[in-house]
């Protein structure tokens, strides 16, 4: 039903999409020059619909496709996925791919410098995308950095996860002083404002790769330590914990075989959240000159570098701040499917 | 009975009615065409199991369907009106004013922020039928009617301030506010003791009588819906198995399901010979005193419990039975007192006992929701005390697994590769049951097993703890609200109140007189398969009064 439903939906505003690409192509000029001013804001009101549409549609296929390949129990799970979180799963492979395989997809290097500085977008057709302040190939750079900035974001969020969420069980599961310890360790380093925390730890060991990554960590695992003992917290009463107890179970297999699997769908979700808080975290950082250190691209100091550009009318600094966009709308539009999932709510 | 239509006093009719759930994106009939009566001043019994369509219909009189349902097929006529063409803003009119209900759990249904007599007011002041002071005083006129201790004052205490069963009498006057037409009934009692239920069962059987109201009154307690109701129906998935007035449903019921709910209260344990002098009990308490805080919830408990023999203990909620079992367990280490094994004194704490005694003592919970890792599979779970303290592995922890599914009447290759989810509360239980036979007891706790399950399953159970006893020569301690799971399994009784031992011995000796006056109340409060019980212990009750 629900399906049959989100199908129509998606041909009529398919039809509804080749209709404005048709009338932005060449019905336009006459049309909205007749309606004088107002046709400007029209056609962006249109653009944005057709951007939409077609995304949805990309969402989509994406998932008639995977549910094509997927093996049954899977496919019944990918179902109940609206076309937003389609869409996010699209993009978010999208990302790994470009990531995993940028040497082979980049046109140029990722810190060569080929030709003069500040070319626009389009001014050159070997430059899709310009150049940046160095002259050095703006897309080569933007898909070495989804790299850099996605895969220190990954490793950070999930270091993040391994110590907090570790932490958060144990303190949950023996309670007494061990819970006071920690939770009250963990409210101090809470008390201090992340960003001002981390720019202050970093310029205290200095700024490197792996020292951001443990910075980030470190701050991280306490929001999801505070999550992971309070879920924990509601597992810990049950009659099957008790059991386990009773049994004589040791402290690992009740964390791992009791607790944990009870708390996973929370902390899943939580895992998207972290990953976009992460990826902010390091593209700030980077904005402002501690991150990821130059040449390496990133997409934070590549908005630093190229911001300039925008008192000329180039849209450069935007783009890699719009891939940080995408990234951090498609994290949270799966996310948002598996949280609901979750919480078992309806409709 | 009238037929419908052609008798004025008729006030609702239902027609073939039918009602879909939603359920893995498709939808699918769980009530299956249902007609239904019901004159002015007339209490109908809606009676069967979990899964019936009880509540549902309830309901559907109200012309509402919960979430994931939804009304397909029928007419509900209530007093002319046809309850599926009006508006919703129509029903909503009706609904407090003239169709009441009243859930199962009052303490979940009253707001626990608001006062209770500010709750009273709020539907007759909504509908518009009194101001808010004189709903006030409704209310305390109300409250006295429903025998509510201090009715001037108990209207202005917060829910959390009142007992369970009081709140559940402040939910019948409440729904009573706008003297409505017809009340529905949602299981008012099945959450009470019995000592409570029975000042509930009368005061509402008051109030309806005194105003003349019709109810539709839901349980799966028979005793009670034979207080209750003129007429009773019985319900089985969804359809109607049968329905005629109470006192000949009684004595003849003429379908086979019917006359199996009442052959379940017939179930009885055979008497076992008396334990030989000297025997060493498999577990005996001795002097335990134990508490949370500062508190003594137990004071000075002590009783024996032998192998092959079923200790039942005895109480209503609060009496400290699950503390006790609690203190057996090494959960909660005694103040005073010791738990004694086979003669040999266990470690208070159970961190501090060997696997070995931990393995001797198995407990089985009363939710098999909550007691069963609803991520493990059946293997798992099952496997696990068996891997764990008897050292199977592979070939051989799998053919233990089948053996003790065998052991509970499941069949293995259907079940061994499933989540509990998958399976009904009975078969929860029942895997509770082999978790605690995996580990190769002497002696296993049962708390309150039954008291979640409907009577057919729970009969189930009995039986097959029963066998499972005899066979593999197990010691029970049975916890238990329900006198006639007592009679229908034990063989010794430990009768407990405000932690304390009111009364012990053998079951024979329980059910005769001379009791303590506090058994004598538990057990001439337990409702009885007969029309005029009610009235009749009322009677013999305010007799010994005066």
């Amino acid at each position: 039903m629900q399906n049959v439903m989100s199908n129509v939906w998606v041909l009529a505003l398919s039809g509804l999409s080749i209709l404005v690409v048709a009338l932005n192509m060449g019905l336009s000029i006459d049309l909205f020059g007749f309606l004088g001013g107002f046709g400007g804001f029209l056609t962006g009101l249109f653009t944005v619909g057709a951007v939409i549409v077609v995304a949805m549609l990309a969402g989509w296929i994406f998932q008639q496709a995977l549910l094509a390949i997927s093996p049954r129990g899977m496919a019944r799970e990918l179902r109940t996925a609206p076309l937003t979180a389609s869409f996010g799963m699209l993009m978010i492979v999208i990302y790994i791919l470009l990531a995993v395989f940028a040497p082979v997809i980049a046109p140029f290097s990722e810190t060569e410098v080929v030709g003069p500085e500040f070319l626009f977008p389009g001014d050159r057709a070997e430059f899709l995308l310009g150049t940046d302040h160095l002259g050095r190939d703006l897309l080569s750079r933007l898909i070495y950095a989804a790299r850099n900035t996605v895969g220190i974001a990954f490793v950070t969020t999930a270091l993040a996860f391994i110590l907090g969420s570790v932490l958060g069980l144990l303190a949950a599961v023996v309670g007494g002083w061990m819970d006071q310890v920690l939770s009250r360790g963990v409210d101090v380093l809470m008390a201090i404002p992340a960003l001002i925390f981390a720019l202050l730890l970093l310029t205290i060991v200095g700024t490197s790769i792996i020292n951001m990554i443990l910075v980030i960590a470190v701050i991280d695992a306490t929001r999801v330590y505070r999550l992971a003992r309070a879920v924990a917290m509601n597992i810990v009463v049950m009659d099957y914990v008790e059991a386990a107890r009773l049994r004589g179970e040791g402290l690992w297999r009740l964390i791992t075989r009791e607790i944990l699997p009870n708390a996973m769908a929370p902390l899943v979700a939580e895992f998207g959240l972290r990953f976009c808080f992460v990826f902010l975290t390091i593209s700030a950082l980077s904005f402002l000159g501690l991150g990821i250190q130059p040449p390496t691209a990133d997409w934070g100091s590549m908005v630093k570098d190229t911001a300039t550009m925008i008192s000329f009318g180039a849209i450069t600094p935007l783009l890699p701040a719009g891939a940080i966009a995408l990234l951090t709308v498609s994290v949270n539009f799966v996310v948002d499917w598996q949280l609901h999932r979750a919480s078992g709510l309806k409709e | 009975m009238a037929e419908i239509g052609d008798n004025k006093d008729v006030l609702l009719t239902m027609r073939d009615l039918r009602i879909e759930g939603r359920a893995d994106e498709t939808w699918s009939e769980i009530v299956k065409g249902v007609d239904l009566t019901l004159h002015r001043g007339e209490v109908l019994g809606l009676i069967g199991e979990s899964g019936a369509g009880k509540s549902t219909i309830g309901l559907a009189a109200m012309g509402f369907a919960r979430d994931g349902c939804r009304i397909s097929g029928g007419q509900i006529l209530f007093d002319g009106i046809d309850m599926r063409k009006t508006s919703e803003a129509e029903r909503r009119a009706m609904r407090g004013k003239r169709i009441a209900y009243v859930a199962q759990s009052a303490a979940a249904s009253f707001n626990p922020s608001h006062k209770l007599i500010d709750q009273y007011s709020e539907t007759p002041v909504q509908h518009g039928v009194m101001g808010r002071g004189e709903a006030q005083g409704d209310a305390v006129e109300l409250y006295r009617r429903m025998q509510l201790p201090d009715p001037d004052e108990i209207g202005f205490r917060y829910p959390h301030q009142v007992s369970g069963g009081q709140l559940q009498r402040a939910m019948t006057a409440m729904a009573m506010a706008c003297r409505p037409d017809l009340i529905i009934f949602d299981e008012p009692t099945t959450a009470l003791d019995v000592t409570t239920q029975i000042e509930v069962l009368s005061a509402i059987r008051d109030i309806v009588e005194q105003f003349d109201t019709a109810a539709i009154y839901i349980t799966h307690d028979l005793a009670v819906v034979a207080q209750m109701a003129d007429k009773i129906k019985v319900l089985l998935k969804g359809e109607e198995v049968e329905e005629s007035d109470t006192r000949s449903m009684l004595s003849s019921p003429s379908q086979d399901y019917t006359k199996s709910l009442w052959a379940v209260r017939s179930h009885a344990r055979a008497e076992q010979p008396a334990v030989e002098a000297g025997a060493v009990p498999v577990v005996s308490v001795r002097g335990v005193t134990a508490g949370y805080g500062t508190v003594d919830v137990l004071k000075d408990i002590n009783f024996d419990i032998h192998a092959k023999r079923t200790v039942a203990v005895v109480g209503e909620s609060g009496s400290g039975k699950s503390t006790t079992a609690r203190v057996i367990t090494g959960l909660l280490p005694p103040r005073k007192g010791d738990v004694l094994f086979n003669g040999a004194t266990l470690p208070a704490n159970y961190k501090a006992r060997t696997r070995d005694q931990l393995r001797q003592a198995q407990m089985i919970y009363q939710m098999a929701d909550t007691a069963l890792n609803p991520k493990l599979k059946i293997r798992d779970l099952i496997g696990r005390p068996a891997q764990m303290y008897l050292g199977l592995n592979g070939k051989a922890l799998d053919t233990r697994i089948r053996e003790l599914l065998d052991l509970i009447e499941l069949e293995p290759d259907q079940y061994i590769d499933r989540l509990p989810s998958e399976l009904s509360g009975g078969q929860k239980q029942r895997i509770g049951i082999a978790r605690a036979l995996a580990a190769e007891p002497q002696f296993i706790i049962c708390d309150e097993v039954t008291s979640a399950l409907d009577q057919l399953v729970a009969e189930g159970i009995l039986k097959l703890l029963d066998k499972l006893q005899r066979e593999f020569n197990l010691a029970y301690m049975f916890i238990t609200h329900d006198l006639a799971t007592v009679k229908a399994i034990a063989d010794e009784v430990v009768v407990m109140k405000e932690g304390v031992v009111v009364e012990q011995g053998p079951k024979s000796d329980m059910f005769q007189p001379p009791h303590d006056p506090y058994t004598e109340l538990l057990l001439s409060s337990v409702p009885e398969m007969d029309p005029d019980w009610l009235s009749g212990l009322l009677a013999e009750r305010a007799a010994k009064a005066s």
